[in-house]
């Protein structure tokens, strides 16, 4: 960790004259203070006003999940900030969030600028008090001396603290868990109160003077363009003024070009759009469709893999045991169907652009943007708006493209529009696949062999030349939590022209599904109890790694087993229930030590979630507040996935447009959620995704247990049950 | 192009528009009043729930013409001088996440709780069914709004 020193001590001309500490999230910390609101490399800073109010600038895009209020509380803490004087403001640019990395990734940086303002205020107290350091204490922006009873707040040692050199990080004291006073206190979320009130300016609601609005007609059909179009019709629409065409755009941002209809307002550019008469080149892949996917899958599943993982020892579909096993399930494209559909709003002035831009990575959007107008970064400013969901899909840059393309033909600020139909059928989906896993368990109740072969449309094969991709990471079937000596794990793409990324949760959404509906078959056919099945595994002395994992912690069952303890306990899973309802459990270590017990009751055909109950073991806890509705967000995310969503394909084009088609989780379908966290002052997790991979399996198992029937198909159907 | 007087959030708004523009589309492009979201625009996932008169209305299928005569409220006019029970008990209950469709969740509720006084849990799931929250903040709503009924109505 190197402090730099580059930065020095600024004139008292700065606006307001506080002091600002810059620093840089994620990865490295820096830190200076200055007069001016930090350039490259800072991306936060906080601001010391001489009022005793201080400012917290973050570069991380906030869409639900509660970094604005999370981030700033570690910051305030270590710097013992009075919060309620606390003001968060979303820099421009802000940077990769996602993948449940905020409060990982900045966590000791954020500590450590915190704890830089303290020291700071410490000193600039003792030197102007001529006491000892030591002698001082600090609370809620005010510097303390015991002995003498003199305090100042730091609004009033502002002036001295900025002639101060920056401590070195090696002295910073940082506090321990005892000594928080927001770390793991439930706090309100900031920005709540504006969400309430419709204050909140997401992007959709950026509003300029001139201000017009595109809507794009693109090709249904993935590949597909427009051969001509007629646009006489849609230019004597009311309030349409331009229509024109913009090309597809390919790797990185893969966008479908069409034909723009520039109007007035949204419902005249829409209207026009519905004018245009364009006949479409479908392409070279309007021969797709689900069926013939699910064809393709089955064929790879009965024949070789294309890779397999190596094998020491035994083949395991050879192993003897009392008890063997073999499944296939199945999961389904689905789309992240944020409730704010994609936009994006842009002013391109000579060679100067400033948009305003929902994205979880406002840095790369101003490279595409720069890149597709042929500008230098410097000269395209980007403006982090709040974002109506995220999930990955504002992890893309495709509406940033089409709206530097547009941007070229209109001299007044525009606001790109995806209607819902468009943002339903131009997604990046979560991948489609069947997996097969064999299994078999001894007489001790051991999983002594386990293969397990996925076959799917993998998201890296989307994202490289063809022929030229090779499945890595967590693209291929993962490693085990439980201890089982002869495994093997297989993979075979299968060929999609479908548009594939990241999903809230991305592979762990159908792997740790598959795995611990498996592993709850494994102890039903061996009859054994699925919750004490799990936790006898966990026992068991683990196999040693051939390559440990490097930077990470490794697993550590006994957490695991804490976790899985109390969820069956805090969700009664030793209590019986009457006929017809059941309870599911299941457990991982993806992103937290996890455990969640469903309960459900069928009744007829259809399937009601009452209850889920999750534990959690995810180190040091930031917000509660927050983190309980990371979790339950993320597990009814799960639940909308697994009982209604599912995105079909028919002559190369995705069949769902809207919400009558795409059914989510409504109010009715909403169980009860208890949430639960086990005491760590560990490193945290982040929660994001934790809770997506875990309620797949956990409600599987319940409908098994209430029914006996065995749901492998997703999204689940009582009709489509093997027994 | 035809002009329409909306009364909105108790004040007369004048709008040049064609006669079928959705409502919702006059209060964000042509008032600026943002609040009003577009989810899906086929009235399936209750963003841009307004109250016409009082009743829960979805504004993407309100023509505009429609809309002539009768109290429209959107959220920024929901709570005048203090919050709305439901957006107090909406924070209390920390119930946003992303928020965007937090506007028309709480006008709904709010339309609902005005005629009942103290719902069920079947009966809350039966009038916010229209409402589709992608953050699932269902458990929390329900929370909410047995909240919010306990304050207007005791």
């Amino acid at each position: 960790m190197k402090i730099s020193r580059r930065a020095f001590l600024g004139s008292s001309a700065a606006a307001g004259g506080g002091l600002i500490i810059g620093f840089s999230l994620l990865h490295h910390f820096e830190a200076a203070h200055d007069n001016h609101a930090p350039e490259d490399p800072f991306d936060a800073w906080v601001q010391i006003n001489p009022d005793n109010s201080s400012q917290i600038v973050l570069a991380q895009s906030e869409m639900g999940q509660g970094v604005f209020t999370a981030l700033p509380m570690i910051v305030a803490d270590e710097a013992d900030l009075d919060w309620s004087r606390v003001q968060v403001v979303q820099s421009d640019l802000s940077r990769d969030t996602g993948g449940s990395g905020s409060v990982i990734g900045n966590y000791m940086p954020l500590r450590r600028a915190g704890a830089t303002v303290r020291a700071l205020m410490i000193a600039a107290a003792a030197k102007s008090w001529n006491v000892p350091e030591a002698e001082c204490a600090t609370a809620k922006s005010e510097v303390s001396h015991i002995a003498s009873g003199k305090k100042a707040t730091y609004g009033a040692l502002v002036g001295q603290a900025r002639r101060l050199p920056i401590p070195e990080p090696t002295r910073l004291l940082l506090k321990n868990a005892r000594q928080y006073n927001l770390i793991g206190h439930a706090t309100s979320h900031l920005d709540i109160p504006d969400k309430c009130t419709g204050k909140t300016r997401f992007g959709l609601d950026v509003r300029l003077p001139g201000m017009v609005y595109a809507v794009i007609a693109r090709c249904p059909t993935f590949g597909g363009t427009a051969a001509s179009f007629d646009a006489s019709r849609a230019l004597t629409t009311p309030g349409v003024l331009q229509v024109f065409e913009i090309p597809a755009r390919g790797y990185r941002v893969f966008t479908a070009g069409g034909v723009v209809v520039i109007a007035t307002s949204t419902w005249a550019a829409i209207q026009g759009r519905n004018a245009l008469k364009i006949t479409w080149n479908q392409g070279p892949h309007a021969h797709e469709s689900t069926e013939q996917l699910r064809m393709q899958m089955r064929q790879s599943l009965e024949g070789s893999p294309s890779w397999s993982s190596e094998l020491h020892g035994p083949d395991p579909d050879t192993i003897p045991a009392a008890t063997r096993i073999e499944t296939v399930y199945e999961f389904p494209f689905v789309a992240h169907a944020c409730m704010e559909p994609m936009n994006i709003t842009m002013h391109l002035q000579g060679d100067k652009c400033e948009t305003w831009c929902p994205s979880q990575c406002a840095s790369i959007s101003r490279t595409v943007i720069a890149k597709e107008l042929g500008l230098p970064e410097s000269a395209v400013t980007v403006h982090t708006t709040f974002m109506g969901g995220g999930f990955g899909r504002r992890f893309q840059y495709d509406f940033q493209t089409e709206a530097a393309q547009i941007a070229r033909h209109v001299s007044t600020p525009v606001q790109l529009v995806w209607t819902r139909e468009d943002d339903m059928t131009h997604d990046f989906y979560r991948p489609t696949g069947m997996r097969r896993m064999r299994g078999a368990v001894d007489e001790q109740g051991r999983i002594v062999a386990w293969s397990d072969y996925l076959v799917d449309t993998a998201i890296g094969a989307f994202w490289s030349q063809p022929g030229k991709w090779k499945p890595s990471g967590d693209e291929l079937p993962g490693e085990l939590i439980y201890p089982i000596p002869h495994i093997r794990t297989s993979f075979t793409l299968a060929q999609s022209a479908v548009p594939r990324a990241w999903w809230r949760s991305v592979e762990s959404s159908f792997n740790v599904g598959a795995v611990e509906a498996f592993v709850d078959e494994l102890a039903h056919a061996a009859k054994l109890d699925p919750y004490q099945f799990r936790r006898h595994l966990l026992e068991l002395p683990p196999i040693p790694k051939k390559k440990p994992s490097s930077g990470q912690k490794p697993f550590d069952p006994q957490r695991l087993i804490a976790v899985l303890d109390l969820a069956a306990r805090k969700g009664d899973w030793s209590k019986p229930l009457r006929p017809g309802r059941g309870r599911g459990i299941a457990c991982t270590s993806v992103y937290a030590y996890l455990a969640q017990v469903a309960e459900v009751t069928i009744e007829q055909d259809t399937i009601h979630v009452d209850r889920l109950v999750t534990v959690v073991d995810c180190g040091q806890v930031i917000n509660p507040n927050g983190a309980r509705a990371q979790l339950e967000g993320g597990a009814l995310f799960s639940l909308s996935a697994i009982l209604k969503e599912a995105i079909t394909i028919e002559n190369g084009a995705v069949q769902q447009q809207n919400f009558n088609a795409y059914d989510v989780l409504r109010f009715p379908d909403a169980p009860k959620l208890e949430t639960w966290f086990i005491e760590s002052h560990d490193d945290p997790h982040g929660l994001g995704e934790a809770a997506v991979g875990l309620t797949a399996p956990a409600v599987a198992n319940a409908i098994f247990a209430a029914t006996g029937k065995r749901l492998r198909k997703f999204p689940l159907r009582l009709d489509e049950a093997t027994s | 192009m035809p002009q329409f007087a909306l009364e909105i959030n108790g004040r007369f708004h004048t709008v040049n528009a064609e006669a079928d523009m959705p409502l919702l589309w006059v209060l964000r492009d042509l008032l600026q009043l943002t609040g009003t979201k577009y989810g899906c625009g086929i009235a399936m996932c209750g963003a841009c729930t307004v109250h016409l008169d009082g009743q829960a209305t979805r504004s993407c299928q309100t023509a505009v013409q429609s809309a002539v005569g009768h109290k429209i409220v959107t959220i920024e006019g929901l709570g005048t001088d203090r919050l709305h029970p439901v957006q107090e008990a909406w924070i209390e209950e920390q119930v946003p996440q992303c928020g965007y469709c937090q506007s028309g969740q709480i006008m709904t509720a709010a339309a609902f709780l005005a005629t009942n006084h103290a719902p069920t849990d079947a009966q809350i799931d039966d009038a916010m069914a229209g409402n589709i929250c992608r953050c699932a903040t269902y458990f929390r709503m329900r929370k909410a709004i047995h909240r919010a009924a306990q304050e207007m109505h005791s």
